[in-house]
């Protein structure tokens, strides 16, 4: 699949909302951990070697789901290859919960969703749709129905 | 770099709700010939397959960070994504109608998961407010002015980076961009309390010139001013601060005269 790699790799260099070396194994077989940089910027998380300015890839992290293995460890598989795991173990139980929270929150989907729940709470209490302010009440993405398709 | 290509390929053709969906003509990379392509739009993704019932995608576009305009251009119902590096590759799409294209437009320039967030956050800190301020008034009332106190001033009343371009898009390379005319049925400001902003119509704030963000005080820390901003995002930034301003203005006289 061809992708805009150039704007991908900027993207890697943006500012993250979450970042730490990490241990990782990919879903490939005879894989190790590894110690990567692991970079959580929009919905994409980006793993690094440590030593490199490139990553190595980036996870869409859109259809996932995001599990608490054992102790300090959190693992990502793909909803349509659930046995296909990227694993990471942290360096502790807190750091794992920190980033299992964060990854949680980091889908657009999820994100979505917030919105549509928020809008509609916000309406419920006050009678006003608020993202009429913002011009945006019409977006059919911002809709509490289907989508248009 | 290795992407989850399996998995965006899943995300593309699964039965989630796309935002947008249907045929544009593609220009090709170096050869100025049209390709009539199925797009989707999903989030920040935008597919392409060589058929609309492909399996596949022969590609995908991630849309974070750019900027989209009309084109100035031979083809009828032209318009680019553009990305702010030096090397990048402008995509130059062509719709079928003037309908599509607005809606495509529309669309696409709203894609970003950072615009997204911008506007989860505000919406998340309103409910916040609006739970914390004693008990709203009357039923039915459309805002209780209590529970829209005035904020004091200070970065930490208002996000940083406070949703401010719902509609008309950063000139991020001076050119003409898509401005999106509130065409928009909206509710009428009947009781006074509506969340229009400062202007006092329903239109939504139009982009703000440079030098009305110097004086704000609501998380502005002044440098609105000067430099072009590279990024969609820095430019939210800016905007941002100045329409903090402007609500918190308008809260301010909601306040006062309602009490």
């Amino acid at each position: 699949m061809r992708y805009n790699e150039r704007e991908l790799l900027s993207l890697a260099r943006q500012p993250a909302e979450k970042a730490a070396e990490i241990l990782m194994r990919v879903p490939k077989k005879g894989s190790v951990l590894k110690k990567r940089l692991v970079k959580l910027v929009v919905n994409f998380l980006f793993y690094f070697r440590t030593d490199e300015a490139e990553p190595i890839g980036a996870l869409l992290l859109e259809h996932c789901r995001i599990t608490k293995e054992e102790e300090n460890v959190f693992s990502i598989s793909f909803i349509e290859e659930p046995e296909r795991k990227y694993c990471f173990e942290c360096d502790s139980e807190q750091q794992c919960q920190e980033w299992i929270e964060a990854l949680k929150r980091a889908s657009y989907e999820f994100m979505r969703r917030s919105l549509i729940f928020y809008r509609n709470e916000i309406q419920k209490m006050t009678g006003k749709d608020p993202l009429e302010q913002y011009g945006i009440s019409e977006e059919a993405r911002f809709q509490l129905g289907t989508h248009k398709q | 770099m290795k992407l989850n290509e399996r998995s965006l390929a899943f995300y593309a053709t699964c039965d989630s709700p796309a935002d947008n969906a249907g045929f544009l003509y593609k220009r090709g990379e170096r050869h100025t010939a049209y390709h009539r392509r199925w797009f989707v739009l999903k989030g920040n993704m935008l597919f392409y397959f060589e058929e609309r019932e492909s399996r596949e995608p022969v590609g995908v576009i991630v849309l974070e960070g750019c900027t989209v305009e009309l084109c100035d251009s031979a083809e009828e119902f032209t318009f680019a994504i553009r990305f702010g590096g030096t090397k990048s590759r402008t995509y130059v799409l062509a719709a079928e109608s003037q309908a599509a294209m607005e809606s495509w437009v529309k669309s696409l320039s709203r894609a970003s998961f950072d615009y997204l967030r911008l506007v989860v956050r505000e919406l998340e800190k309103q409910l916040e407010e609006m739970r914390r301020g004693p008990a709203g008034g009357c039923g039915g009332c459309r805002q209780s002015p209590a529970s829209w106190k005035p904020k004091p001033s200070g970065p930490e009343r208002f996000p940083e980076r406070l949703l401010a371009l719902p509609t008309v898009l950063p000139k991020e390379n001076g050119c003409a961009v898509w401005n999106n005319a509130p065409g928009v049925d909206r509710l009428p400001n009947t009781s006074g309390c509506g969340g229009h902003d400062g202007e006092g119509n329903l239109r939504p704030p139009p982009l703000p010139p440079r030098r009305r963000a110097s004086s704000s005080e609501a998380g502005s820390a002044g440098a609105a001013t000067a430099e072009s901003p590279s990024t969609f995002c820095r430019l939210h930034e800016q905007y941002g601060r100045e329409v903090a301003q402007l609500q918190q203005d308008w809260l301010e006289r909601q306040h006062g005269p309602q009490l």
